[in-house]
């Protein structure tokens, strides 16, 4: 990230505020439509420079104390996809429900904070 | 969409359905899917009389639809039985295929009503059709299951297994390796459902394929993914969390899980294990899930760029967190 201001963060809200403020009363119903889910992809961007690379470092801190090394987040999750498949790790291990629950209500903060399965979810 | 429709390609696919002369009054457009187009047509036939149709035509070429579903003829054919076994569902009237102008399609009688989810589950106007939707989901659920095999065109056999592999590839296919997803494959291999008498599948029966009025449920839309199958599979696939729009009732939005099996066993007379219900309701999660990466992929690739699509692909980490609450009966 650059030490300068706005920050990237800054950039996108910008972007965001102007498409929601200004160009979108200036669109027909179907464009506006898609001005409104492009605000929305914004806030997912916003949202990840903000929280992301705190989210997948303890992804893959869990991800490494569940498979038992260390290792890239992607690679890590490959394998662990590949334990599951093969029922190396069982379905109901407690300890896997538990890093995908944490790991998916991490994610949801950043793609979809309001999503009305949230208000389901156990506390991990 | 090469052509469009004009007056005296629906006279001509409509044939002899209707008293000639024909006098076609008006043509609209109206939303279409992304494997078919649909219009609103007005007829008046050759003894003065009125007929407010809709036809129905595949998009052609290119298609971007995560199912290719059956051709528009096995869909009318199934629908049109459907229709004619107490299904309720519109009547079929003509069938077309390889139309110089139209293509492939059918035409229907146009019933009256609303299919838009959220008017439906939020509306003061449909308060009344909220509480028999339940109801009358599981009683035309249960018709469709009951339509005669012998009255219905050559229609793809799919068990749980097969759509199980389906699905799977076509997951792996996009290189995106989600630990959540496999761990639902998994949970759904070990748990497949005993084999039982193929039945007729609508295979998209759910809220926003339900044509609804004041007083309940008037029709059920879009038949192109019907198949041969587990019958349960209909009753899953309505409760998936992308149906529900924001309500907290898992059928449809409209009611409990409970009410829906209790009224499908009084209406079609056979017991069901809910057991089996969640089986297909996860396989319907994950299907939703497959659905959205598919669509992010389709912007991905090139092959159909929007922000639309491009924006699914992170619906993705929904379906993730549903898929671990239904495996624990949280959701």
């Amino acid at each position: 990230m650059l030490d300068e201001r706005p920050t990237a963060a800054e950039l996108v809200a910008a972007v965001a505020e102007f498409l929601e403020k200004k160009a979108t009363p200036q669109l027909d119903a179907a464009t506006a439509f898609h001005a409104k889910v492009a605000v929305n992809v914004l806030r997912i961007v916003e949202r990840e420079l903000a929280q992301g690379a705190g989210v997948d470092a303890a992804e893959r801190t869990r991800l490494g104390a569940l498979l038992g090394h260390d290792g890239e987040l992607a690679a890590l999750n490959a394998e662990l996809c590949e334990q599951i498949a093969r029922g190396d790790i069982a379905t109901d291990n407690a300890a896997l429900r538990a890093h995908l629950l944490q790991s998916a209500l991490a994610r949801m903060a950043v793609d979809s904070p309001k999503y009305p399965s949230l208000k389901n979810a156990p506390s991990p | 969409m090469a052509t469009k429709v004009d007056h005296d390609s629906v006279i001509r696919v409509l044939g002899d359905a209707l008293p000639a002369p024909l006098t076609v009054t008006r043509i609209a457009s109206l939303t279409g899917g992304a494997s078919a187009e649909t219009c609103a047509v007005d007829v008046t036939d050759g003894r003065g009389q009125a007929h407010a149709l809709i036809l129905r035509r595949s998009a052609g070429e290119g298609s971007d639809g995560f199912n290719p579903g059956v051709g528009k003829r096995e869909e009318a054919q199934t629908q049109g039985a459907g229709a004619r076994h107490g299904v309720p569902a519109a009547a079929v009237l003509a069938v077309f295929e390889q139309d110089a102008t139209l293509g492939n399609g059918y035409v229907m009688q146009r019933l009256e009503g609303e299919a838009i989810a959220r008017k439906l589950l939020r509306d003061e106007r449909y308060a009344v059709a909220r509480t028999r939707l339940v109801d009358d989901c599981a009683r035309a659920l249960a018709a469709i299951h009951r339509v005669p095999l012998a009255d219905l065109p050559v229609l793809p056999e799919l068990t749980a297994a097969k759509q199980l592999d389906q699905l799977e590839a076509m997951h792996k296919a996009f290189g995106q390796r989600i630990p959540a997803f496999s761990l639902a494959f998994r949970w759904l291999r070990e748990r497949l459902p005993p084999e039982r008498p193929l039945a007729l599948v609508h295979g998209d029966f759910r809220t926003g394929n339900l044509l609804v009025g004041d007083d309940g449920l008037v029709a059920v839309l879009d038949w192109e993914l019907v198949h041969l199958g587990d019958p349960l599979e209909d009753l899953g696939w309505f409760c998936v969390p992308a149906w529900r729009f924001g309500s907290d009732l898992p059928a449809g939005g409209f009611g409990s899980r409970e009410a829906l099996i209790a009224a499908y066993e009084r209406e079609s007379g056979t017991r069901v294990d809910p057991a089996e219900v969640h089986f297909w309701e996860v396989f319907g999660t994950l299907r939703w899930g497959v659905i959205c990466q598919f669509q992010s992929f389709a912007h991905l690739n090139g092959i159909a760029r929007s922000v639309e699509r491009a924006a699914i692909g992170r619906r993705v980490t929904e379906v993730e967190l549903d898929l671990l609450l239904l495996l624990d009966h949280h959701l």
